[in-house]
């Protein structure tokens, strides 16, 4: 139920609080509410639950949990198990 | 697609269980709170991947799942009211009544809808002057700001045709009932990540401190689900208790300030009775004051009907996370997707359903 998908901000109508968006989820589009992301612009990616955005994706920070990701892997293929280092 | 797949990554998967297996010591309880994680737990095999000293019980965050048996007989007479139109979420169709459900009503001929959004509802009462239209607001943090939006545009728009029977409930008091049971066995907790995309997570703060244990905000994806757990595990092997954010992408502290606002114009916190767990204190949400006009229980004086929970479906205590789904006698046997004993079975996200449709019925035969 709480489910929230994320999909790209492609349009954007009207205005005020019952601002609507259309949003491309992988060639699926649909209408959502930007009631509670004002901010949100096109090209944006928000997490939408029942025609509403709910946030806005933060880039950055999707970006820094990955980059943790490969600094822990890289660390862990240098600093030995059995088959890190030499593939 | 983006922000979803590559949270699939196997490798990005493997590097995490590796790190969660470099820092576990002894053996650790964990409860996943929402029903899509625990879904994605189980869809994914997590629960198989990960080291077996791990032990994840499943929360109660299912809605369609909590909702007692009295909001769902209120639902269906007012669905069978004539001239209603009764919106509502898919996954409430199939929820066992005392007397049916939803879609046997439909099947029956009550003007019963699914809806996308909960604006979709408004927009029928607009379309149908003449008609009562009725949305069924189920649903916890989440969901609430955007059922809040329906009754506020309903009264924008002066609609006097339109009403929303609520079942809103809040995921911290139930949290903190469980937390209090003598024999509550969770060290650690993942917190529903969508949840506090909206409330933010200073009430968690609170549970923390209170019962000392680790709140890890969590995502859904596969790589979402062990970056919470291995957060959870770092901090009990160090014995932290503290709440923590791993849904860096989509979650802040304060919550979304926007969908507050709604729920506090729109909503006052009241008690509210969930399946299998009774009443709990300011558990809930009502329509507030202003928005009593759009109360269906006043609408339709249903306010006083009080329905007992049926003896035989035993998801009260999968809800508390007491009783595995394959422990329970009826489970594949007289309680299927198909014919369901109660709402765990038929919910996309209730715990049983998820045992059922991934396969862990038959894992559950071949061990007994």
């Amino acid at each position: 139920m709480c489910l929230a998908v994320p999909g790209r901000v492609t349009a954007i109508e009207g205005e005020g609080e019952f601002r609507t968006a259309r949003v491309d989820f992988s060639g699926v589009t649909r209408e959502a509410c930007l009631a509670f992301v004002p901010e949100a612009q096109i090209g944006d990616y928000v997490l939408v639950h029942v025609g509403f955005a709910i946030t806005r994706v933060d880039e950055e920070a999707a970006r820094q949990t990955f980059e943790a990701l490969r600094a822990i892997g890289e660390l862990e293929a240098t600093t030995g198990g059995d088959d890190g280092a030499s593939r | 697609m983006r922000h979803v797949d590559e949270y699939r990554d196997p490798q990005a998967i493997q590097v995490m269980l590796g790190q969660i297996e470099s820092t576990i010591t002894r053996p650790w309880t964990l409860m996943e709170v929402c029903g899509g994680q625990t879904h994605s737990i189980l869809k994914f095999g997590l629960d198989e991947l990960l080291p077996s000293q791990i032990r994840l019980i499943h929360g109660p965050g299912c809605p369609v799942c909590v909702t007692p048996l009295e909001q769902i007989d209120r639902a269906l007479a007012i669905a069978t009211t004539p001239g209603v139109i009764f919106c509502s979420f898919g996954d409430m169709l199939r929820v066992p009544g005392s007397h049916g459900d939803l879609l046997l009503a439909k099947a029956r001929g009550a003007d019963v809808r699914i809806v996308y959004s909960p604006l979709d509802a408004v927009a029928i009462a607009r379309r149908e002057p003449s008609r009562r239209v009725v949305f069924f607001a189920v649903g916890f943090e989440t969901t609430a700001p955007a059922n809040a939006m329906a009754a506020y545009a309903a009264a924008r728009d002066g609609l006097d045709n339109f009403s929303v029977l609520v079942a809103h409930v809040l995921v911290p008091p139930a949290v903190d009932a469980l937390l209090s049971a003598p024999e509550c066995e969770i060290q650690g907790l993942l917190a529903p990540g969508h949840v506090c995309v909206v409330t933010g997570w200073r009430d968690y703060e609170a549970l923390a401190e209170r019962h000392r244990l680790p709140i890890v905000v969590t995502g859904f994806e596969p790589l979402d689900l062990l970056r919470g757990v291995h957060a959870a595990i770092v901090q009990l092997e160090r014995g932290d208790a503290r709440v923590e954010n791993q849904y860096e992408r989509a979650a802040v502290a304060e919550g979304n300030p926007a969908a507050r606002r709604i729920l506090e114009e729109v909503f006052t916190v009241c008690d509210r009775k969930w399946r299998g767990m009774g009443e709990i204190p300011a558990s809930g949400y009502a329509l507030a004051p202003a928005y009593a006009a759009f109360d269906a229980e006043r609408v339709f004086g249903l306010g006083h009907m009080q329905v007992e929970e049926p003896k035989e479906c035993l998801s009260g205590l999968v809800l508390q996370g007491r009783l595995r789904p394959t422990d329970c006698p009826h489970f594949g046997k007289r309680c299927t997707p198909e014919h369901p004993l109660g709402a765990t079975m038929v919910s996309s996200e209730g715990a049983c359903a998820a045992y059922f449709h991934y396969g862990r019925r038959a894992a559950a035969e071949a061990a007994a």
